[in-house]
């Protein structure tokens, strides 16, 4: 293998090719002897090392330490190539309505942004005349109610944290906006999180208001299961399974995160077709210039003396 | 000035040097792309700390290519320390710092320099991570004995890191990069007093070719090559070398469980924590650093080549293991085995690096 990689670089990553110079730097090194010396003590070195990091392997694991991860699944977006499924989007965001916008924010979403990628303009402008939104003041001072328009953003549930806590027994629920990148382990967390609830296993004490999940760290939520088989109806007619309301609501929350998804990929495949022609155009200018030198033949001509 | 430029086109330089002399002009270009993308962001930044990670919302997600530029300065980070480790690899491997001690010197500080443009600049978005690393990182001045903790009040113009931290920050965060130019200038200009080095070690004037075009046309394809790779993470892995903690907006009140830097300084931060002393593990993070400094000691020695010395090659690349080891323990949360490991590995780090340095001393007594 080593020799196949030195054969494919040439050998000319960083070892310099074998020359006169290069001999002689070889006499003038270490001899033998003390070659061996300093391989004896690289070779404790390396056994010490080899102890200390043993020592440390051997230090117990303890089953508090343990957090379930969880697996991976194949979403159709994450190739390299491929976009978000436009469909999940919309059927996502019929669940994040229908569902989670109860107790969730989205404060950096506007109605603007479900434009073309949800709903069609028209949509779009009712569903956001269906919020009510405090705007103001008026000429009189006072704040006033009126219907949303495309350039707000999605009202919140709540009018603060303290409030937000107030309603769910002290725990605060997150801004969903950014949700999925942040949180390790991406959709696939949020998706073992939305079908992950269980019965606590034996010894395990959940207070009141918390609900156990094994994906969540410590394993005591304060948010109770909130996806069941058919808990709406998706107006395409798609049958509403736990898993694939999850499944739409991740993928609804990937696109919220970044809007620019689809666009960011289309733009990388024309920046590596580019890319790539310059490469070779570049590359192909390196070696003509250089091919009188790469070329050239260095001959010894001994010198001719009269006789 | 347009001589210089006609000098430095025309630089006579050695035949022989590889692919890996490409590293300082591609730096030159991270360079140029980080200001300039840079410049374009500050135009759409807030540093006001109620309104700085929503600002960058609007870049991402309001701004015409606002994403873009973002992810180019973002990613563009790492590809700088990523060139400038393999630039000081280089420089190590062939012993750089013998041959052009001036030129090293410099590069050290520009090194350093970087690093406090990127950590700087790490702040500013406001995400949990930047508020936190801001505040491990500054609040390591308070070990300096007597005056450590009037000077990180100093640092953070306040009580903790606030609204003055984070416009000092910016400020300087975009200050800077000039300083780094300027440096680079000063770079270059000793680097070319003597020449370039080469992988053979040899100091004379033989063999040598004039910079334009075989080199210009090199670099560029370096450039190309360098510019493929950026725009491979930017458009299709953007937050690959992120954190999750950074997509929410700094609070106070909830300390993340897990604080790390950038990968570029986890290397620096594993040899920190290594210590128990707080003091101890500054200074160790810091010497961790200057000790770059003191490579050039030996440098009256001419005829110390180490590419062709296997004590030195044994020293390099454990020198090398033990650096991404320690950026991996970094990496890895405060507990066992983890603890235990960065310990030998901090004290190799400075070993070998002790080793390096005094090799050429004794060379001729070897």
């Amino acid at each position: 293998m080593a020799a196949f990689v030195g054969r494919a670089t040439k050998q000319g990553l960083l070892r310099a090719k074998p020359t006169l110079l290069n001999q002689q730097a070889t006499f003038i090194s270490f001899s033998s002897k003390t070659k061996k010396r300093v391989a004896w003590i690289f070779g404790s070195l390396a056994l010490g090392g080899g102890a200390v990091v043993a020592t440390a392997l051997a230090q117990p694991a303890f089953a508090s330490d343990l957090v379930l991860h969880p697996p991976h699944y194949p979403w159709n977006h994450k190739g390299l190539l491929q976009a978000l499924d436009h469909g999940s989007i919309r059927r996502g965001y019929q669940v994040y309505k229908q569902v989670c916008a109860a107790c969730h924010s989205m404060q950096y979403l506007c109605y603007r942004n479900l434009v073309n990628v949800i709903m069609t303009e028209e949509e779009a402008k009712a569903e956001a005349e269906e919020a009510t939104i405090e705007d103001g003041p008026n000429e009189n001072g006072d704040m006033y109610e009126r219907p949303g328009k495309l350039s707000d953003h999605f009202p919140s549930p709540y009018k603060n944290e303290e409030q937000a806590r107030a309603a769910n027994n002290g725990a605060y629920p997150p801004d969903l906006t950014y949700i999925v990148p942040a949180r390790h382990g991406q959709e696939d967390y949020i998706f073992s999180l939305l079908t992950g609830y269980a019965e606590p296993p034996a010894g395990v004490k959940l207070m009141e208001g918390q609900h156990y999940n094994p994906y969540f760290p410590g394993g005591a939520i304060g948010m109770a299961e909130a996806l069941y088989n058919e808990i709406i109806e998706y107006d395409d007619g798609t049958p509403a399974t736990q898993s694939q309301l999850a499944k739409d609501v991740v993928t609804f929350l990937r696109w919220a995160a970044e809007p620019e998804h689809d666009t960011r990929k289309l733009y990388g495949l024309r920046a590596m077709i580019i890319c790539s022609f310059l490469l070779g155009v570049t590359y192909y200018m390196k070696r003509h210039k250089w091919s009188v030198l790469k070329t050239r033949k260095l001959a010894f001509k001994p010198p001719t003396y009269k006789k | 000035m347009l001589l210089k430029i006609r000098d430095s086109v025309n630089l006579p330089s050695p035949l022989s040097i590889s692919i890996w002399w490409n590293g300082g002009s591609i730096l030159g270009v991270l360079l140029v792309m980080q200001i300039l993308t840079g410049f374009f962001l500050s135009m759409h930044y807030t540093s006001d700390i109620s309104n700085t990670f929503y600002s960058i919302v609007h870049i991402m997600r309001d701004v015409p290519m606002g994403w873009e530029f973002r992810f180019l300065h973002a990613n563009g980070a790492s590809f700088f320390f990523l060139f400038i480790y393999f630039h000081v690899g280089r420089g190590l491997y062939y012993q750089s710092y013998l041959t052009q001690p001036r030129t090293w010197m410099v590069g050290v500080t520009i090194f350093l320099v970087s690093m406090a443009t990127a950590f700087l600049g790490y702040v500013l978005p406001w995400g949990q991570m930047s508020f936190w690393g801001a505040t491990v990182i500054t609040n390591l001045m308070s070990a300096i004995p007597y005056f450590g903790p009037s000077l990180v009040e100093w640092i953070w113009g306040s009580f903790s890191v606030g609204q003055p931290t984070l416009t000092r920050f910016f400020s300087l965060h975009f200050i800077l990069p000039f300083l780094i130019m300027g440096l680079s200038a000063v770079h270059l200009i000793f680097l070319h007093e003597k020449g370039s080095t080469n992988p053979l070690g040899d100091l004379n004037h033989l063999g040598k070719i004039p910079f334009n075009p075989y080199f210009t046309w090199k670099d560029f394809v370096g450039f190309v090559l360098v510019f493929f790779f950026i725009c491979f993470i930017v458009f299709f892995f953007p937050n690959m070398l992120g954190d999750p903690e950074n997509f929410s907006m700094a609070n106070f009140k909830v300390t993340p469980t897990h604080i790390q830097p950038e990968w570029y300084f986890l290397f620096a931060y594993a040899i920190l924590r290594s210590i128990p002393s707080k003091l101890g593990g500054v200074i160790a993070l810091a010497m961790s650093i200057f000790i770059l400094y003191f490579l050039p000691v030996g440098m009256f020695n001419y005829s110390f080549s180490g590419s062709f010395c296997f004590v030195f090659q044994l020293i390099y690349w454990n020198l090398i293991a033990v650096f991404i080891l320690l950026t991996w323990l970094g990496a890895c949360p405060i507990e066992e085995p983890y603890m235990t490991l960065a310990v030998p590995c901090t004290i190799l780090y400075f070993f070998l690096f002790i080793t390096l340095i005094i090799i050429p001393i004794f060379w001729k007594k070897i």
